[in-house]
């Protein structure tokens, strides 16, 4: 039998920026392929090249043995390939059934398509109801839904990105396994994990990429964590520790305090916080160690004073800075210049604000240093935020916040989207922050680059703060953010 | 009020309706897809004068197809600046009727004169459904209309069986709800959308048609008078469902209506009063329902392709 | 690079004058295909707006007086992210208050009388599109869509007023008894050219500087550009930007409702506006928002506007025409702003 997707020789730049440099890949018929990689490596840009999203420069596509000219997503779904995206891509005001229908390409009836649904799902084992609206489910089910999608266009070679990335750890094991059962099926999966557990279960064979070129391809039996990080990294991969801990008496005064504080939800998927006490010291540097959802986003925003807590009282002493996840939704006017973001972050009380008027000449001065001091690759204070890159941007951001002279940084998965050095230099910035008497809250989303990074660490579970004794282990803090309780 | 002036006065607003009908149901196959086309009314405003030169041509269904088509030409512009050229819509709406009322009143000079085409038209005329149109009060309004009424009536339920129980409808909606997520299902947003602002051009155009030649029997400057901008309105009043607009439709019509009668009787209550009435409702009916109407996520929002 | 981003700027600072080459040109082909001869009509056109000084100073220049302050408003308001398209409604609020309480001052000082009525024709303008902003920030309605009807109310009000609380003494005619002298705007002899314009040039100024230099004004554009960073970023309180920006801006077309009353027509009537609430949309666009070329851009539509009417009388052209010139200005600006934005995140994405 071919194998079910071949990719050859695929070369792919960004402008200036070489994404994949020559990439060959092979997916055999009905295995589980991970494709590893850190942020950056690659992957998802080869999967979207597989999909015919994006057109590589050079390189061969060949799917079940015939060589392939994809000019758009149709055409791949019409030679059986299916892609699961990061984020859900379902239409929340349909039902399942009319999601499934659409995917699916069905020309039936309404009431036909429910049947077929239902039957499709219990035949490949991610049975979906299909009479609710999309809106109104979890995100377990809506991930489930994903899949089924796929398989409704009869999809034969599943594509998954990060599939896991916005479900419970539960939830997420759960579509793993059911995943392999596919193979029962004859359906061949890629899937795109930078979670080294995750490829180590499920996979029979990886690959991993690393700064747009193949690090390594073979069965994953023999493999350890330990080598494919290896391959990842480039070298022996080091914890990140950079930070002495503060001796608990030499912590400062409390900066924040919350008392048995409430906020309902921000977003559908989420938790919101309930009865949340916290204290956040002078000079601490403090990890929130948390599953998306389960209340992250409305601790960092009512600290920040974004969010009105329902009940409860919020103590932080000002100024407080913080650094949304989202940078281009939420912290930058892309289409503006970099001293103006500098501006808005700066709000009223910066020494070029006199009264309400702006001294821009100051103001782009300053931020002309802050270019140089932070090494922000930028052609000028003029540039606009939109036109330099991630990494780049976020340097520009911790700057803005820095220079507020903070007594509380609020961090929200700031690494987030960069590569190792821009991620390790974030982390630095951090940690100077906390010794300069800063108190910092940071939440990461890999538990084991926060453990490396703080001082402290307290768990959110359901809403709720979890405190962690000192000297927990790794282990036991897992298992509280993924249930709530000790082992 | 006695009776035969209650039937008279339902048989207008049915009469006034029909225009209405036209460009909200056509509005509502755009709005559905994502697409707010301000435009219709410069479409609808096309649709009248081309019915007229049509009419005046070739007869009353010449006329209506004239007035098709000049609907079509209209959504067309919009479809390509709005849709593909993804600018912002509302003001692409807003430019295009500038434009037709310019380009009408041009036209309308030059083909009627400046006195106009006056009321030399040939007109749709009504036509009594035998029995039925005996029926007490409502038998002159539902059933002793012109052919183009009928033919709106007919157009809802095949609307609503178009958007909900077609895979077309099914896309289209899909477009309207998230580009984003339709394009990842394999729709083809741009072209839905187009066609869905294309329909609703042509129903405009239809619209404009019934205006000058089941209505007014003639054409003037400026004459549909934010009828278009009414349609928008009753798609929202409509909550984007064809059976609900036409009961908006038919509300609207009636308060127009009921403003004629009030003139004519003389009474001391401002005719102005019912004139606004339907958008104070149509306001209110916002207020309480946005959020939780069927209004399409993605209404309204520029969109750029891949 | 530079040579590149200097090329860069020279286009976009000649894109609206390409947009208004194209739309003069197409208006030409428009009488062409309508069968009209586009030489002699823009002909009368240009004399009608330039042709002598008369026409300049009772013409053009009064034209532009709304055109320019409804103008400043909608660049405002869509600044700052609300999408105002009611100007034509709060117009006519400032005019019908205007109107009232010009009529009641007739005995009061000039001095007094004439701020007191434009205070009024603002506040109005103000309290017209404070209702849209009510519906936006309390039930989330689409501001387009409620400024959008609340035009219809209100010509629906000044049909009644000038057939009811405001006719004329002798109630004959549906419109207003015209303004005492104490309630008129001066002007300059032998003109129609009034007070107005200088306020209007004094308003282009004073938000030019508020953009450029102000705290707040910053914080209008960041609110316009982005939101949810102005809030999370700037502490923006973001909701009270958007009803300051959709109230100044009705209050600038209520004005504008005011100057036209108590400077030019000097009373109340159905058809006061020739549509300046939705040409002053495309006198904001052509500026690109921007305060000080809203006034160029509105002396240019003031022209069309101006012209037009003579075009009507010496080439029999119906003045409307001059439409077609305003929607293909306003669709190419569009369309090459969008390409602009288009071409900027392409290279984001690279």
């Amino acid at each position: 039998m071919p194998p079910a997707l071949e990719l050859r020789g695929i070369h792919k730049t960004f402008g200036s920026v070489t994404a994949l440099a020559g990439v060959d890949f092979t997916l055999e018929a009905g295995e589980v392929h991970a494709l590893l990689g850190e942020n950056g490596a690659g992957k998802t840009t080869l999967m979207r090249i597989a999909f015919g999203l994006l057109r590589p420069e050079a390189g061969r596509i060949v799917i079940e043995g015939e060589q392939a000219a994809l000019r758009d997503p149709g055409d791949a779904r019409r030679l059986g390939l299916g892609m699961v995206h990061q984020h859900f891509t379902s239409i929340p005001a349909f039902t399942v059934a009319e999601n499934v229908m659409l995917a699916g390409g069905w020309r039936c009836s309404l009431a036909e398509a429910v049947a077929r649904t239902r039957r499709l799902g219990e035949s490949s084992g991610f049975a979906v109801d299909p009479a609710p609206r999309v809106g109104d489910l979890s995100a377990g089910v809506k991930q489930r839904l994903e899949v089924l999608k796929a398989l409704a266009a009869d999809a034969r070679i599943l594509l998954l990105d990060e599939p896991t990335s916005v479900l419970s750890p539960p939830d997420g094991e759960e579509l793993l396994r059911q995943l392999r059962q596919l193979k029962a099926r004859g359906v061949s999966s890629v899937l795109i994990t930078h979670k080294l557990r995750e490829a180590l279960a499920i996979a029979d064979r990886v690959t991993v990429l690393r700064h747009g070129r193949v690090a390594f391809s073979g069965p994953v039996a023999g493999q350890t964590a330990e080598s494919l990080a290896t391959h990842m990294l480039g070298e022996p991969a080091v914890p990140v520790t950079i930070r002495q801990p503060v001796p608990a008496d030499a912590r400062g005064e409390v900066v924040v305090r919350l008392e048995a504080v409430t906020v309902s939800r921000l977003d559908a998927g989420g938790s919101g916080l309930t009865d949340a006490t916290l204290r956040l010291g002078a000079g601490e540097l403090v990890g929130l160690a948390a599953v998306e959802g389960n209340g992250q986003r409305e601790l960092f925003r009512v600290i920040a004073g974004l969010a009105v807590p329902m009940r409860g009282a919020v103590h932080a002493q000002g100024p407080v800075s913080f650094i949304p996840e989202d940078r281009t939704a939420e912290a930058l006017l892309e289409e503006f210049s970099l001293t103006e973001n500098l501006v808005l972050s700066q709000r009223g009380t910066a020494p070029w604000v006199r009264g309400p008027w702006v001294r821009w000449g100051e103001a782009g001065a300053r931020t002309t240093e802050l270019i140089a001091a932070f090494g922000v690759r930028a052609p000028g204070a003029g540039a606009t935020a939109g036109s330099l890159s991630g990494g780049n941007q976020q340097r520009m951001l911790i700057a803005g916040a820095l220079e507020r002279r903070p007594r509380v940084l609020l961090a929200e998965n700031p690494t987030r989207g960069l590569d190792l050095k821009a991620a390790a230099e974030v982390m630095r910035r951090l940690s100077d922050a906390a010794r300069d008497g800063v108190g910092v809250l940071v939440h990461l989303p890999d538990l084991d680059e926060l453990l490396g990074l703080v001082d402290r660490v307290i768990v959110l579970y359901g809403g709720r703060v979890l405190e962690v004794a000192p000297g927990t282990g790794r282990e036991e803090i897992g298992r509280l953010m993924l249930e709530g309780r000790r082992p | 009020m006695d009776l035969d002036l209650l039937t008279g006065f339902l048989a207008s607003a049915v009469r006034v309706a029909t225009p209405l009908l036209f460009a909200a149901l056509g509005e509502t196959m755009s709005e559905r897809g994502g697409v707010i086309n301000l435009g219709i009314e410069g479409a609808m405003l096309a649709g009248a004068l081309a019915a007229a030169l049509g009419g005046a041509a070739g007869g009353v269904w010449a006329g209506a197809a004239a007035a098709i088509l000049a609907g079509v030409l209209v959504s067309l512009l919009f479809a390509l600046v709005a849709v593909r050229a993804g600018a912002d819509q509302i003001i692409t709406g807003t430019a295009l009727t500038l434009g037709a009322v310019g380009l009408t009143g041009a036209i309308n000079r030059q083909a009627f004169g400046a006195a106009g085409v006056g009321l030399t038209l040939p007109t749709f005329p009504a036509l009594p459904i035998p029995g039925l149109s005996r029926l007490p009060v409502v038998g002159q309004a539902l059933f002793s209309q012109s052919l183009l009424t009928y033919l709106g009536f007919v157009m809802v339920p095949l609307s609503w069986w178009l958007l909900y129980r077609t895979r077309w409808g099914l896309e289209l909606r899909a477009a309207g709800e998230s580009a984003k997520n339709s394009r990842a299902a394999g729709v083809q947003v741009t072209r839905l959308r187009t066609m869905g602002v294309l329909i609703g051009g042509g129903m405009a155009g239809l619209g404009g048609a019934s205006l000058v030649l089941a209505q007014v029997g003639t054409f003037a400057e400026k004459m549909t008078a934010g009828r278009g901008f009414i349609a928008i309105a009753i798609v929202v009043l409509g909550a984007w469902n064809p059976v609900r607009v036409l009961g908006a439709a038919l509300f609207f019509g009636a308060a127009m209506a009921l403003q004629f009668l009030f003139q004519s009787l003389g009474s001391g209550v401002p005719y102005q009063l019912f004139l606004v009435l339907p958008y104070l409702l149509t306001l209110a009916t916002l207020a309480g329902a946005w959020g939780r109407t069927a209004a399409p996520a993605d209404l309204g929002k520029e969109e750029s392709e891949g | 690079m530079t040579a590149r981003a200097g090329a860069r700027r020279w286009a976009l600072r000649l894109a609206p004058v390409a947009a208004v080459a194209v739309g003069i040109a197409v208006l030409a082909l428009a009488l062409l295909v309508a069968g009209y001869d586009p030489g002699l009509a823009l002909g009368a056109l240009w004399r009608g707006a330039f042709g002598s000084t008369d026409a300049v100073l009772s013409a053009l220049l009064p034209r532009a007086i709304p055109l320019i302050t409804i103008g400043l408003g909608i660049g405002l308001a869509f600044r700052a992210g609300a999408l105002n398209i009611g100007a034509e409604g709060q117009f006519y609020a400032g005019a019908v208050a205007a109107t009232w309480i010009g009529l009641l001052l007739g005995g009061w000082p000039r001095l007094v009388a004439v701020p007191v009525v434009l205070a009024a024709a603002l506040a109005a303008g103000l309290a017209w599109a404070s209702l849209p902003i009510l519906l936006r920030l309390r039930f989330g309605v689409l501001e387009v869509i409620s400024t959008l009807l609340l035009n219809f109310v209100a010509e629906a009000l000044v049909s009644w007023m000038v057939q009811g609380p405001l006719q004329e003494s002798r109630h004959v005619y549906p419109q207003s008894d015209p303004l005492p002298l104490a309630a008129r705007l001066p002007a300059l002899p032998g003109t129609r050219l009034h007070l107005g314009l200088a306020l209007a040039l004094g308003a282009a100024v004073l938000l030019w500087v508020f953009f450029r230099y102000s705290l707040p004004g910053f914080q209008f554009r960041a609110t316009g550009s982005n939101p949810v960073a102005a809030r999370v970023m700037g502490g923006v309180n973001t909701r009270r930007v958007f009803a300051l920006a959709l109230g100044a801006s009705g209050g600038f077309a209520g004005l504008a409702g005011g100057f036209e009353v108590s400077g030019t027509s000097f009373a109340l009537f159905q058809s006061l506006s020739p549509g300046y609430g939705f040409t002053a949309i495309a006198v904001a666009l052509l500026a690109r928002l921007d305060p000080l070329a809203t006034v160029a851009s509105g002396l240019l539509f003031a022209a069309l506007e101006a012209g037009s009417s003579a075009m009507q009388r010496e080439a029999q052209v119906p003045a409307v025409v001059v439409w077609v010139a305003e929607a293909v200005i306003i669709i190419a600006v569009l369309l090459s702003d969008t390409w602009r934005r288009r071409r900027a995140h392409a290279v984001v994405e690279a």
